[in-house]
């Protein structure tokens, strides 16, 4: 698996390389990488559906019992499986999409990325892992939302998507690290044990708040929703992939691969039924009110998402198997869906359905892929969403509690979903087209294909239940109830109260379609729709939180050096006044009388030397004074044994003065900056900082007799470390990780050197 | 300003500095020395050529840009930090190999050493980069 995932990533950076020699080639040659994933994980259908598990690991920070470890189900193949197949179905359909596009190579690497992540996400069998996964594909779905770079709308959404799901996620983090204390371990493969344990855990409620904190941001759960539509500012084969068929389920994902874990409480029930009830009406209405198509599909995903949460919320085993059929069939018709929309956009150059129409004749291979697609949205036969819709009722009908408010909600939802499909795929291809329509171009073979592949896929697994359901849906219920089950897909149930509702379902679902505008036209003049809502939320703390930020730097950055100067020794004297005085407490060695008359003559040196300083009305004279002052200190470190010190004392000094020098002509004219009244003050910063750092010292001194460190160091320098040179062996070997971080900070210090006097120099130049 | 005596004693001072500057990091790791000293002696040479000549010369006599050197130091140091990891034990750890040289005795090396050249090359580069970037006048 750890394979698998390199190619991914090995194939982001060689996709660059693809789009500069071959663009019109791009999306069939990288269709290849995941079509032969998909062939992978397809020979590993025989090991999971006979109820095995497959696991790799590799230590990472075993201290920690953090791995990089990849734990393959039922359920991970599932998803696995999704991503690879869907994934290179877009691939195929980005080629074609982006045509002659030159960030072509860009895309496909982004694309490669996001998928690498995501696939990562799935297998992952270790808390940790799955969480870098999680925040990796937030990062590049950012990169795809925010293609269109040079559109403000499309970076504002992928900022906002980045933010909520980056928010979600560390609370995540959070969760994680509560549920592994809890469970003792991060690896899956203990934690799924560990469900009784973890239930019973005091801290079980933060944890599962946390947890869903993170998968609702994720899988765009009420009141989180609002991403996902704006986040159609990505191009078309981005909002298919990631924001139908796999990114937004990865919340989803986790709620399936944490339900032995966190699920069976009142709680859990409560929480899911809450959220995802809330999420698939209102998403469901809100899609029904949109023009644009991409923002019809946007929001019918929400509202899918919502029946998925809503559906493992339920108190019911049967009611995993219900959300993983709903979840197969809504991948294909949803990708097919959006694929169709981005592919009329591509030809016409509108997405909006009051301006769509009567394509059908020119485009009659995406109208079959449309209508099929939009048959199996509906829950009308014989399509996988008809059994999954039939699922649905069944389930909802049985609910242990609310049976009745839950059935309700679910006909309600269903009424508008199957409007939103008809007007999706009836107005553009049959309906009364615009007098501003354009004259279409052709649809190339790329862009059909994908969608009618995910379309007939819907029809197939339909009139074949055999193909999905014992291999693949029912060792991924298994998986995520914690226990085996065996079930059976059938296209045809008897007639039965659910067949009733379902007629009723796509009766008045197809009512409300054939009124359409007049009943969007009511709602929009009764109400204004998106004027208030969680996303006005986000946009007022965005704008509180750039306040605030704007205020501090004001306060903090005000651009006078004095102030930055007295800010820093003050803040950092009183820090470590305070620390030595209530941590350590004051103890001092008695005995500090043998003072050589050379400490004198050093001593004597570095005083007058600071006084000079102090007192000179010239500015080279002070900076001469102060390099003195440093020389005498490197002074006392030869004295007192510490060649290393002194040498890079010496030298530092040195390089200040001539910096000093260099900078000297360009500072204001020496004179004294503050007023004589705020000597006193500056006198006490001084004298305070110079006071802690002599009883820093002395206490220093005191408490290193207690110390082992220096013994520990003197002892394992030359055996462990090969080195006889201390002070250097613990920069570059004992303390490395530290010395690493420090000169990466001077590396940044140096740039941003060359960043301030260039950019200045620049500007200056303009004027 | 020029001055001829400045001139004359740093093109024999310079190289002295810059090989004691290497000779600092390559002892430091059993006397006084290392990297850090020795990048910062390295840059001091390099700082007294562009007194006694102009920054531009200083460039053209070090022909990389310092901004080079401080990339390639860190990468030298995150290699050798890395290799380790390929070798199955924790990033940073440690890695000596004892040779044997025909008419010399046995050498010491190990990554840490190549941290070391790592640091030598990114406080260099840092260094350089701030003198000189302050030291050209627009």
């Amino acid at each position: 698996m750890l394979l698998a995932l390199s190619l991914i990533f090995a194939a982001t950076l060689a996709a660059p390389l693809l789009g500069r020699l071959r663009p019109a080639l791009a999306g069939w040659i990288g269709a290849l990488l995941p079509l032969g994933l998909t062939g992978y994980f397809l020979g590993q259908l025989g090991l999971v559906s006979g109820g095995q598990t497959s696991v790799e690991s590799y230590s990472w920070v075993a201290a920690l019992g953090v791995n990089l470890s990849f734990y393959l189900d039922g359920l991970s193949l599932l998803f696995a499986l999704l991503i690879c197949g869907v994934g290179a179905v877009i691939m195929i359909y980005s080629g074609a999409y982006l045509g002659q596009d030159p960030r072509l190579g860009r895309f496909f690497a982004y694309l490669f990325a996001f998928m690498g992540a995501m696939l990562g996400l799935v297998l992952a069998g270790n808390l940790i892992t799955l969480f870098g996964f999680w925040e990796l594909t937030g990062i590049t779905s950012f990169f795809l939302i925010g293609f269109d770079d040079r559109r403000e709308s499309s970076r504002s959404a992928a900022l906002q998507a980045l933010l909520v799901t980056g928010l979600g996620g560390l609370a995540m983090l959070a969760g994680f690290l509560l549920l592994g204390h809890a469970a003792g371990s991060f690896e899956l493969t203990a934690l799924l044990t560990a469900g009784d344990g973890v239930r019973g855990h005091p801290l079980y409620l933060p944890i599962l708040l946390l947890v869903l904190a993170g998968a609702f941001t994720k899988s765009a759960q009420f009141p989180f929703h609002f991403w996902l539509p704006a986040a159609m500012a990505a191009p078309t084969p981005v909002s298919a992939y990631l924001h139908s068929v796999t990114m937004v389920k990865a919340g989803v994902y986790l709620l399936f691969r944490l339900s032995p874990v966190l699920g069976g409480t009142a709680a859990w029930h409560g929480l899911l039924e809450l959220a995802g009830g809330t999420t698939m009406l209102l998403g469901a209405w809100l899609a029904f009110l949109q023009t644009d198509l991409k923002r019809m599909l946007a929001y019918s995903t929400v509202s899918s998402l919502g029946t998925l949460v809503f559906l493992i919320g339920l108190d019911l085993p049967f009611a995993i198997e219900a959300a993983l059929v709903y979840l197969l069939a809504h991948a294909l018709y949803k990708g097919s869906l959006f694929l169709v929309a981005g592919a009329l956009d591509h030809a016409t150059g509108s997405r909006d359905v009051t301006v769509l129409g009567g394509l059908f004749r020119r485009m009659p291979l995406l109208g079959a892929a449309a209508v099929l697609a939009a048959i199996s949205m509906a829950g009308a036969p014989p399509l996988l969403g008809f059994i999954a819709k039939e699922y649905f009722y069944q389930v909802v009908l049985t609910a242990p509690r609310a049976a009745l408010l839950s059935s309700a909600t679910a006909l309600l939802t269903s009424l508008l979903i199957v409007a939103t499909a008809a007007v999706v795929a009836w107005r553009p291809f049959f309906g009364r087209p615009a007098a501003t329509l354009e004259e279409p171009h052709g649809v190339p073979l790329g862009l059909w294909l994908g969608p009618v592949l995910l379309a007939v896929s819907g029809l197939l697994f339909a009139l074949v239940p055999g193909l999905v359901d014992l291999p693949l849906l029912v060792p991924a219920a298994g998986a995520a109830l914690g226990a085996p089950v065996r079930f059976a897909l059938h296209l045809w149930h008897g007639f039965s109260p659910v067949l009733l509702l379902s007629a009723v379902t796509l009766a008045g679902g197809g009512l409300l379609a054939w009124r359409h505008d007049p009943w969007r036209r009511l709602v929009k003049r009764r109400a204004g729709v998106g004027a208030w809502g969680p996303a006005r939320g986000y946009e007022l703390a965005l704008a509180g939180m750039l306040a605030l930020a704007g205020w501090q730097t004001r306060l903090l950055q005000n651009g006078r050096l004095r102030i930055y100067l007295l800010t820093v020794v003050g803040a950092t004297t009183a820090l470590v006044g305070f620390t030595l005085a209530s941590r350590s407490g004051i103890r001092l060695a008695p005995g500090y009388t043998q003072i050589l008359p050379h400490d004198l003559v050093v001593a004597t040196l570095v005083l007058a030397a600071a006084w000079v300083a102090l007192s000179s009305g010239s500015r080279l004279l002070a900076i001469v004074a102060m390099g003195v002052v440093g020389y005498g200190v490197a002074l006392i470190f030869v004295q007192f044994g510490a060649p290393d010190l002194a040498m890079t004392q010496f030298i530092i000094e040195t390089m200040t003065v001539v910096l000093f020098v260099l900078v000297f002509h360009r500072l204001p004219l020496f004179s004294l900056l503050r007023g004589r009244q705020r000597r006193p003050l500056d006198a006490m910063v001084a004298l305070g900082a110079g006071a802690v750092m002599t009883l820093l010292t002395l206490v220093v001194l005191t408490e290193r007799q207690g110390s082992r460190l220096t013994g520990f160091f003197a002892e394992q320098s030359l055996p462990a470390a090969h080195g006889r040179n201390l002070v250097n062996v613990i920069l570059v070997d004992f303390r490395a990780m530290d010395t690493l971080g420090e000169i990466t900070v001077l590396a940044l210090a140096g740039a941003g050197v060359l960043a301030l006097l260039r950019l200045g120099r620049a500007e200056r130049r303009k004027k | 300003m020029r001055s001829i005596i400045l001139e004359t004693a740093t093109r024999f001072l310079m190289p002295m500095v810059l090989l004691f500057s290497v000779f600092l990091l390559l002892r430091g790791h059993n006397l006084p020395g290392g990297g850090f000293v020795g990048g910062l002696m390295a840059a001091s040479a390099f700082t007294l050529y562009t007194f006694a000549f102009s920054p531009r010369e200083a460039r053209r006599l070090l022909r990389l840009d310092p901004r080079t050197l401080i990339g390639f130091g860190l990468l030298l140091a995150l290699a050798a930090g890395s290799i380790p990891l390929a070798l199955g034990e924790p990033f940073l750890t440690g890695q000596w190999q004892t040779f044997t040289l025909p008419q010399w005795g046995s050498v010491k090396l190990g990554t840490p050493m190549l941290f070391d050249a790592g640091i030598y090359l990114l406080v260099m580069g840092a260094a350089l980069t701030m003198v000189l970037t302050m030291a050209e006048r627009e």
